[in-house]
């Protein structure tokens, strides 16, 4: 997982994406990092780059960072062409100096997905997210109506996959590793935790119709399974939920057509 | 001089919260709530429940967030868990007993009706979690699993593996969705907080910075809700996010609202060392790791240049469990801290500089196996692994005390008012429920309490007397005047055009801070940081660099500006360690000790909250003072023996 530790500092030469704004044209651009100490973070690193060029008095490369601890999903880079850099199961923040050789030449990018528009140099807008999330990723509770939380036994085994599930930190490399650009890992991990759990059962088939609907409306891509998302995720959230969802989708849809409705309307006294 | 009414209400303290809620708040009917506007800064736990339950309410509601979604705040990156008095283990435990640990652990600096309310609303919390669909930790039988935590001889921490306060933001945040899905909620992405705007004296509205954009934009409201968390960053190096900071919080306070013991700040014993000056924070691992791994040093300074595995068992000084023999290696936070700094300064530490201690999970490996301890802390060693390149299974753990949490905040009332009417204030950006130190565990409880099952009553009390639809325009002379303010800071930021990037004050200022005013202070060490401060400060003006314009996305100019906020803040920091005479809780006065070094608190002069109120550019700030009257519990010497 980690490279094997070195203590010599070492030099390195980075080509960055630097783009002024929105619909702008960007461009590559070199800069020198030299005498990192290999325990250094890739984006602390950044920041001793970026030091420098506000002391010659450049505009800094701009970055999204936040908690900086694998957790927050903020930190969205694509070093040498893969999405949070060259290991597996870590986020950008979490990828240290030691995995670069002395003399590396490293390419510096921002997610590109048509979804997610570079705002600035390195910083996308991944809003869409929270978009499909609001098309259905909750289970409808008023505060304060839940019920004992020990009331409804969970079984350990779905408790599990639910958590697993769960764990996605809405980064986006799913979406960044994608040659369609599809959110089907991030969508379906959603659907995923709420469809393992007896909470989620209400709402089962009108969350996973909602999402995939709001996921295509934004302008995601279709799932060819290839694996790359799960490959790409921080949190190796498996592919295995983009099956499950499929086939919540297809029951949702065949119910949604086939099952008897209420003529009910609301209202009365 | 601010009113400073803690607004307790009267009757037997398991009463309190009930009766108030059913008796004497006063309600708003269904059809005036959608007339009044609703502000809610920050969307942590605190932020994001409250604005989600205000919208289910039927108010309108304003959410704002300088990250890109608000799924991002800091509340996050919690890993341990929850408390919650469900007694679900049958060992003993009951609201009161909560509410006990949690007084005790604050060092009888809190409010005993605050944190009675807070042990009530805890078992709620845990059923709303759960009903949301997030995925605690379960038992074979399908039922809830729990673990302890230090301060508490019982188990009642509810988790998530490792991410426990992943799962409850992402909880608060998907009832929040679910409100912006229907438009209830509208969410302001990258739009972050800088001034308050106050109008014959109640909170009205708000100023921002569009990150994105640049552009400064004026918001009216009824009321204005702060759930911005803490200021430890004011350090530099903590567990805080790169991100989170004090702004909003300390431009409150510039515009009247009290600051209530802002040096009450906590330093976690189990953090991640410093390993080198570009480091940019430090990263804590989870408490809950006390459960099964045993802190200790060398018993001889000699020993501790030698690998871990080459030190005998009968060399090893178990200190927790030796000094602290019925709480062991789970003592309060504040407590191993300074235990873990006192081997350290007695030259036993262990690691590069010397500043660390071992946290060792041999005996836990062989009562469990490697495969039982992954499986509980996994995700844990595996951080652990990433940053320091080595194994914890077959090393122990290097640890050493951060900054992770601050108790101080400002000021509130028991409906969470700030002597501001109309603004106020939940989560860590508070004061009210910690007192001097906070328990594990406990800072998720207060996060969602307050937003979930506090706010939503109090909040009605203050509308209800204000006349619906009354709220100003934005063209009011006070929003201009606001307006006005945050542009000449950003103006003044980026013409000073000096030589030293954001970092390199902000660096400076976070060793200032740790050296004089961090887990151990002295009269002297503060005069001489109240003397360094405002020196820096001065300089930091003059010297300055940020490039780029205000008008676009600038990520110096946000840093400067948060940065040129803590060159403030720790000022009053210091000031309040200074006055306040004594050792309680994380705030540790050599002066003021027993001869074992434990906290000595002075009740008699310093039982109470001390409110600071903002008297002025260069004006010495006002120490107001509130009483804390114990009529329940009694104050007494905090022992984990």
């Amino acid at each position: 997982m980690v490279a094997e530790s070195s203590e010599k500092n070492i030099n390195v030469t980075l080509r960055v994406w630097r783009q002024a704004g929105p619909n702008q044209p960007g461009k590559f651009v070199e800069y020198q990092a030299k005498n990192c100490n290999p325990n250094m973070s890739f984006l602390e690193m950044l920041d001793v780059v970026n030091d420098s060029l506000v002391t010659q008095g450049e505009e800094p490369i701009a970055f999204a960072h936040d908690c900086r601890e694998g957790i927050c999903g903020t930190c969205n880079l694509v070093i040498d062409g893969k999405p949070h850099g060259p290991h597996k199961a870590i986020a950008t923040c979490q990828t240290y100096m030691r995995s670069f050789a002395d003399g590396a030449v490293i390419t510096v990018e921002p997610f590109r997905a048509k979804p997610f528009p570079v705002i600035k140099d390195l910083i996308t807008d991944r809003s869409a997210f929270d978009k499909i999330q609001q098309a259905g990723g909750f289970i409808s509770v008023r505060t304060g109506a839940g019920a004992d939380a020990n009331a409804t036994p969970i079984s350990k085994d779905n408790a599990d996959l639910a958590m697993d599930a769960a764990q996605c930190i809405g980064c986006g490399a799913c979406v960044a590793a994608c040659k369609n650009a599809s959110a089907m890992l991030f969508v379906a991990a959603k659907v995923s935790q709420f469809s393992l759990l007896p909470q989620g059962q209400p709402e089962r088939d009108r969350r996973v119709l909602a999402m995939v609907a709001k996921m295509d409306e934004l302008g995601f891509g279709s799932c060819t399974n290839q694996y790359e998302c799960s490959a790409a995720c921080p949190k190796l959230i498996s592919h295995d939920f983009i099956a499950r969802m499929n086939r919540d989708y297809i029951k949702a849809t065949i119910r949604q057509t086939f099952k008897p409705k209420s003529n009910a309307v609301a209202g009365g006294a | 001089m601010a009113k400073l009414e803690s607004k307790i209400p009267t009757g037997p303290l398991a009463d309190k919260w009930s009766t108030y809620k059913s008796e004497a708040l006063k309600l708003v009917n269904p059809a005036n709530k959608r007339k009044y506007e609703v502000i809610v800064v920050g969307a942590g736990l605190a932020g994001a429940s409250a604005a989600a339950t205000l919208a289910e309410l039927g108010y309108k509601v304003k959410c704002f967030v300088f990250h890109d979604t608000p799924r991002r705040a800091h509340s996050i990156a919690a890993q341990g868990g929850i408390n919650a008095a469900k007694n679900y283990q049958n060992d003993g435990d009951s609201v009161h007993r909560l509410y006990y640990d949690t007084i005790k652990g604050g060092d009888y600096r809190s409010r005993e009706a605050n944190v009675h309310r807070l042990a009530e609303v805890s078992v709620n919390i845990i059923d709303q979690c759960v009903a949301q669909g997030v995925p605690f930790a379960r038992e074979y039988g399908g039922l809830l699993a729990n673990r302890s935590f230090g301060g508490a001889q019982v188990s009642r921490t509810f988790y998530a593996r490792g991410q426990t306060g992943q799962q409850l933001l992402l909880g608060a945040y998907s009832a929040l969705m679910k409100e912006a899905g229907r438009g209830a909620v509208e969410v302001h992405p990258f739009e972050e907080m800088s001034d308050l705007v106050v109008i014959e004296g109640q909170a009205k509205g708000i100023i921002t910075r569009n990150l994105v954009s640049g552009e400064i934009r004026r918001w009216s409201a009824d009321a204005v809700i702060l759930a911005t968390g803490g200021y430890g960053n004011v350090f530099n190096l903590s567990t805080y996010a790169r991100g989170s900071n004090a702004t909003a919080a300390w431009r409150a306070y510039k515009r009247g609202a009290c600051f209530a013991n802002p040096c009450f700040t906590q330093i976690h014993p189990t953090c991640i060392p410093v390993s080198g000056d570009y480091q940019s924070k430090l990263t804590l691992m989870s408490e809950s790791l006390r459960n099964d791994g045993r802190i200790w040093v060398p018993k001889n300074a000699a020993d501790c240049d030698k690998p871990a595995s080459q030190i005998p068992e009968e060399a090893r000084d178990y200190y927790l469990e030796r000094i602290y023999p019925s709480f062991g290696n789970l003592a309060p936070r504040d407590v191993s801290s300074r235990a873990a700094m006192r081997m350290c300064d007695e030259g036993r530490g262990v690691g590069p500089g010397k500043r660390g201690v071992y946290l060792d999970f041999a005996d836990a490996i062989q009562r469990l196996t490697e495969d039982g301890v992954r499986e509980r802390y996994g995700n844990l060693f595996d951080i652990y692994h990433e940053i320091t390149n080595e194994n914890a299974y077959k090393q122990p753990m290097r640890i050493y005390p951060a900054v992770h949490y601050t108790m101080g905040g400002l000021w509130v009332d028991y409906n969470l008012m700030s002597n501001v009417p109309g603004l106020f204030v939940l989560g860590e950006a508070n004061f009210s429920d910690h007192g001097a130190n906070r328990l594990g565990a406990s800072a998720l409880m207060q996060g969602l309490a307050d937003g979930y099952f506090v706010i939503p009553y109090t909040i009605g009390n203050y509308l209800a007397t204000q006349k619906p639809g009354s709220r100003p325009k934005t063209d009011a002379t006070e929003f201009a005047q606001a307006e006005q303010n945050v542009r000449d800071i950003n103006d003044r930021l980026l013409g000073a055009n000096g030589k030293e990037p954001v970092s390199h004050f902000h660096k400076r200022l976070g060793l200032i801070m740790w050296e004089n005013c961090g887990m151990a202070r002295t009269k002297e060490s503060l005069q001489k940081a109240i003397k360094l401060i405002p020196e820096l400060r001065a300089e930091y003006w003059q010297n300055v660099r940020v490039p780029g314009s205000g008008a676009t996305l600038n990520q110096s100019l946000e840093n400067a500006s948060r940065v040129a906020d803590y060159m403030e803040l720790s000022e009053l920091m210091c000031r309040d360690a200074l006055a306040r005479e004594e050792s309680c809780g994380g705030h540790f006065r050599e002066e003021y000790q027993y001869p074992d070094g434990e906290c000595k608190r002075d009740d008699a002069n310093f039982g109470h909250v001390a409110a600071w109120e903002y008297q002025g550019d260069g004006k010495d700030p006002l120490r107001n003072v509130e009483p804390l009257n114990y009529e329940f519990t009694q104050m007494s010497v905090r022992s984990y023996k």
